[in-house]
């Protein structure tokens, strides 16, 4: 009888054209999961008590812990980007090590050297402001590379043009070279942007209270996990999502501007 | 500096790359008004010399002179020199988003920073100097190779430059653009400006330079009026490269 259903499903899915198909494939595997979490037997009741705490309080932080490293570490990366192409010597060393060090260690290793680590120096700093450290930075590094590619795919010509009129390296860089290199950059960047949206979640072991942090500690007092931690998922899709829209917008954007 | 005075002077200019050495010696002397024709064989160091002069290469001996201010280290002087010198290119290497007009713009707009009320004025006025007006709108991937380099030399005359540079400005266009390519140099030329030109049509050679200019391995072998250039070459060199071009 499934198997029978299946087939047909199949088969008049395959009479539509491209958009119906996407959309009414996507919907079947949406349900399907949905189903699968019914299987649980969770406590709705509980969730439904729970829910607008957790957006209130966990998604904000999350939001804002990603916000704040997503303004931060494309800086980070233009910056790396242009001392690792630079001929000065010290800018290169500097540049490569950072991103070396920080693509190198688990980010999770450096949110906790970060937050106990810089007390040690004397510095003491609180769990959001060392979170908000360690993402960009550890982004920033991933990020480094991502410009560094683009920017050396622009032609060499497209530099001799700008310097041969009198741009200035910081003109020709704003001008002509990341306008170009963005259609190349912004792809593999959003990816990084929904990395590290998720990736905010690690922030929570230095009890920072986050979307991953509520949803391991409110359903502690009565055991019920499941409930909590599929709330934050399905949270978490959804701003994935977002930034998913977000970026295909931009992608589109500048599909239609080169012609 | 008088009318005709020197515009760029190079003296006993050197240049190595690693250790080849791709100019030996250069002395030349462009005066305001002059227009140069160099011409060689590949590998004999034209596009280098024409590019040290406004150091995209940087050149390691001796001394550059234009309009007045030396080139080295110091990049203020650099850019200055470079505000003055209009370099075309081989490639055209016109910035692909940004349309035509746009191209046209930069220069006015970033570099000598013209009142933006006037910019778009400029620019047509030296789009229709190249005969181009229709397509302002377009972008350069939208247009052929004779096109693009026509609004490449027009995007170079909105920086109102004293001397226009040019490498190789034909050799990359399909046989039937190269035409209107060097009708609009030589209308640039009738207008009275200051070129320097690297260059394989000699026809254009004989039709507008004053002065022509051969050389190889690096070194300038003969310098002279095109008449005595093509019919009496002194060198050699220059008679050996005069008959292998002139038999195609
Ligand atoms: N960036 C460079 N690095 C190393 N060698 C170069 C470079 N550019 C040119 N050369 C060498 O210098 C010589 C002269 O080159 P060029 O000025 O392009 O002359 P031409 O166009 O007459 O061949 C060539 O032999 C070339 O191999």
């Amino acid at each position: 009888m499934v198997a029978i259903l299946f087939v047909l499903n199949i088969v008049l899915i395959g009479f539509l054209n491209f958009r119906f198909q996407a959309i009414i494939v996507w919907l079947q595997l949406l349900a399907l999961f949905l189903t699968f979490f019914y299987g649980f037997d969770l406590d709705f009741s509980f969730i439904r008590k729970k829910v607008w705490f957790m957006v209130s309080q966990g998604v904000f932080t999350t939001l804002y812990v990603s916000a704040i490293s997503i303004a931060l570490a494309p800086m980070l990366a233009i910056v790396g980007a242009v001392a690792k192409l630079s001929s000065n010597g010290f800018a290169y060393a500097i540049a490569s090590f950072y991103t070396s060090f920080f693509r190198g260690l688990p980010l999770l290793m450096q949110v906790y050297l970060i937050y106990l680590g810089l007390p040690q120096l004397g510095y003491v700093i609180d769990a959001v402001p060392a979170g908000i450290l360690a993402l960009p930075l550890c982004y920033g590094a991933y990020m480094t590379e991502i410009f560094r590619a683009g920017i050396q795919s622009i032609p060499k010509g497209q530099w001799e043009a700008s310097r041969s009129m009198g741009f200035k390296f910081g003109l020709t860089m704003r001008r002509t070279i990341l306008p170009q290199s963005l259609p190349l950059i912004i792809p593999p960047t959003g990816n990084q942007f929904i990395a590290m949206l998720k990736d905010s979640s690690l922030v929570s072991v230095i009890g920072v209270w986050e979307l991953m942090f509520l949803a391991r500690t409110l359903g502690n007092k009565t055991f019920q996990h499941m409930e909590m931690l599929i709330t934050a998922a399905m949270i978490y899709w959804c701003l994935s999502m977002c930034l998913e829209l977000i970026q295909s917008r931009i992608e589109r954007h500048f599909r239609t501007k080169s012609h | 500096m008088s009318e005709n005075g020197p515009i760029i002077e190079m003296c006993n200019v050197n240049k190595w790359y690693g250790n080849y050495r791709a100019l030996r010696d250069i002395n030349f002397t462009v005066n305001k008004g002059d227009k140069i024709v160099v011409c060689g064989p590949s590998g004999s160091g034209k596009p280098t010399m024409i590019r040290t002069l406004n150091w995209l290469e940087a050149h390691q001996e001796g001394d550059i002179i234009v309009d007045g201010v030396r080139l080295h280290d110091k990049m203020k002087d650099v850019d200055k020199v470079r505000m003055e010198v209009g370099l075309v290119f081989q490639h055209f290497n016109l910035f692909p988003h940004l349309t035509v007009l746009q191209n046209l713009m930069v220069a006015p707009m970033w570099v000598r920073g013209v009142p933006a009320a006037e910019i778009p004025e400029i620019a047509m006025k030296f789009l229709e100097r190249v005969r181009f007006p229709e397509q302002a709108k377009k972008y350069p991937g939208q247009l052929s190779g004779g096109q693009q380099q026509r609004v490449a030399f027009a995007r170079t005359l909105c920086m109102n430059p004293k001397v226009m540079l040019f490498d190789e400005p034909t050799s990359a266009l399909d046989p039937e653009m190269v035409s209107e390519v060097l009708d609009t140099m030589v209308g640039l030329a009738e207008d009275g400006m200051t070129m320097d030109c690297v260059i394989h049509e000699m026809g254009f050679a004989k039709a507008v330079a004053d002065r022509v200019i051969f050389m190889d391995a690096g070194e300038i072998i003969e310098e002279n009026d095109p008449v005595s250039f093509f019919e009496n070459p002194q060198n050699e060199r220059t008679l050996n490269f005069l008959s292998q071009i002139l038999q195609h």
